[in-house]
């Protein structure tokens, strides 16, 4: 009975762990394998018919996608060059000092991450109503949206990356006569960076996936979430399957190149000394 | 940093913080105001485009409420039922990440996020193909008589619930990983060790050290499910709708913004009043 109980305990959660996330990935296969249907011969936009590379060589076929696709990254980049600023330099006033307010603050910080989208959205489209801006809304206004909701989620990734730094290495960086400038490009900012990366990485993904929040605020501006919104009405055009499968693949590259980098620059290191 | 302590005194704080601080003011906090003047002002007299003016109609309130209360309790439930069951599959996630993956604890968290650089909606249309009606899950479910001759997944409210869990799990696996990741091993040895069975093991050492990973867990999913309208209309019928198709369909399709924003503060007081005594009672504090 032990013996069945701890070969469960072994390799049974383990593999329940590794069907969960099978489950995951359910989706991503159903779009890998879409992208590559061909349905122009029939109506039914949800079955796959027959195998063909047309949608991987014509991606911009559909009216409008690509357009919508360079608004969703320009918004996406703006977005997460002004948040991954601002919410480092918070995070930096969090982690290193003492001053008034500063639980205000975190929860200020806290309070985007626990409101539903629509809340959000809503109260912003009320604002700039309100603000006389009802007839403006476009893609001045899904860029503020953007970067406020972003700001947080930078702020708690970089800050649990500063929280975790030995500040023993500033301080033997200063024992070494490196002034507070040194110290802070040699010392401080490579060992935080990878924190940021992260974060900016979060800030796009954010971004570029947002529907709820930029429907409500995007007027007559189109973004890729809301071009693929507005062709599920209608049937959406096998092209959008590449580009999530694009996507994928460019995250998951990034992803592991960074990592790879990362292991053989430690190898390197350690190899030196 | 500390050159600009030097220069700046105590105000360098202020500095790094204050554009973070006036942004989210601005564009966060001064919105929620607004939204209240908003929901508070007399739908006849304003337009979507000039603006409303405040007149305390408290009316806007009852009338929000007595309409759309069913679309309420049925997000609250929706999300509900989504939330735990997320719990439950991220809880075994999490465990295996964090104590069975050995060597491979990276890859499997990778993993984990990946999929959702695939755009939400894509993913999310993709469950219409798979629970299609005469798609293979359906079929099968058809033949082994669990489901009726023309029984049907899509447009019921199990093709929401499953959206919102499938939508919602990494909230769920990510901070239940970090708080599974710091429990030392040899606690669990020690239980072991003092005879303790591996249920045991679970419920008084494992279960009650992740609790604050089950507390931000559940919470990152619960309020995002119970303002979600994608997975109702994408998967549901509208018989499913939620809360958040009726705040959508207000404000742009209607222009009924007082009645909407009412229902937006409804949502928010809720969801503020059920995570405050959630967290009271599973007495994690701290995490706020």
């Amino acid at each position: 009975m032990t013996r069945l109980g701890s070969w469960i305990g072994k390799h049974l959660m383990l593999t329940l762990g590794i069907l969960v996330l099978l489950y995951m990935y359910i989706p991503n296969f159903i779009v890998a394998l879409m992208s590559f249907n061909d349905s122009s011969e029939s109506r039914n936009l949800y079955q796959f018919q027959s195998f063909t590379w047309d949608n991987w060589l014509n991606p911009c076929e559909p009216q409008g996608m690509c357009e919508s696709l360079r608004v969703s990254i320009s918004i996406g980049l703006l977005s997460t060059l002004v948040a991954t600023i601002i919410g480092t330099l918070a995070a930096f006033a969090l982690v290193r000092h003492r001053f008034e307010g500063r639980s205000t603050m975190n929860l200020v910080l806290f309070l985007p991450m626990a409101t539903p989208e629509i809340v959000m959205g809503s109260s912003l489209l009320a604002l700039f109503v309100a603000a006389g801006f009802g007839g403006q809304l476009g893609f001045w206004t899904v860029l503020i949206a953007h970067i406020m909701f972003c700001i947080s989620f930078v702020v708690v990734t970089v800050r649990s990356r500063l929280a975790g730094l030995d500040s023993n290495l500033e301080k033997a960086a200063s024992d070494l006569y490196a002034n507070e400038w040194q110290t802070f490009w040699r010392i401080t900012f490579p060992l935080v960076f990878p924190g940021i990366l992260a974060a900016a990485l979060l800030s796009f993904s954010l971004s570029f996936d947002d529907f709820i929040i930029t429907n409500l605020n995007s007027g007559t501006t189109v973004t890729f979430p809301m071009f693929v919104w507005g062709a599920a009405q209608r049937g959406v055009p096998m092209q959008v399957n590449v580009i999530g499968t694009l996507m994928f693949l460019l995250a998951l590259g990034i992803v592991i190149g960074g990592e790879l980098l990362s292991r053989r620059r430690a190898h390197g290191k350690a190899s030196a000394l | 940093m500390a050159s600009l302590q030097r220069v700046f005194g105590k105000n360098a704080a202020y500095l790094l913080i204050g554009p973070a601080a006036i942004w989210l003011a601005v564009f966060f906090l001064f919105p929620m105001l607004s939204l209240l003047t908003t929901s508070l002002s007399d739908p006849a007299t304003g337009s979507p485009i000039n603006g409303y003016t405040l007149t305390w109609r408290i009316g806007n309130y009852v009338e929000a409420l007595g309409d759309y209360w069913p679309y309420m309790a049925r997000s609250l439930m929706y999300a509900g039922i989504a939330t735990l069951m997320c719990l439950v599959l991220g809880y075994v996630l999490a465990y295996a990440i964090a104590f069975k993956a050995g060597r491979w604890k990276t890859v499997m968290l990778v993993l984990v996020i990946a999929p959702f650089f695939t755009s939400f909606l894509v993913r999310t249309l993709s469950w219409k193909l798979i629970l299609a009606d005469n798609g293979f899950i359906v079929n099968t479910l058809q033949t082994l008589h669990i489901l009726g001759e023309d029984g049907r997944l899509l447009a019921t409210p199990f093709a929401v619930i499953m959206g919102l869990t499938y939508n919602f799990l990494p909230f769920t696996i990510l901070p239940l990983y970090t708080s599974l990741e710091k429990i030392d091993p040899k606690l669990n040895e020690a239980a072991a060790d003092l005879y303790a069975s591996p249920f045991q093991r679970f419920t008084k050492v494992i279960w009650p050290l992740s609790l604050p990973g089950v507390v931000g867990g559940t919470l990152l999913t619960f309020i995002p499910a119970t303002g979600d309208y994608i997975n109702a209309s994408l998967l549901g019928s509208p018989n499913t709708q939620m809360v958040g198709n009726k705040i959508q369909q207000l404000f742009t399709t209607s222009g009924d913004y007082p009645h909407a924003a009412a229902l937006s503060v409804i949502l928010m007081v809720i969801i503020v009043a059920m995570v405050m005594f959630y967290v009271r009672r599973a007495g994690t504090e701290e995490l706020l």
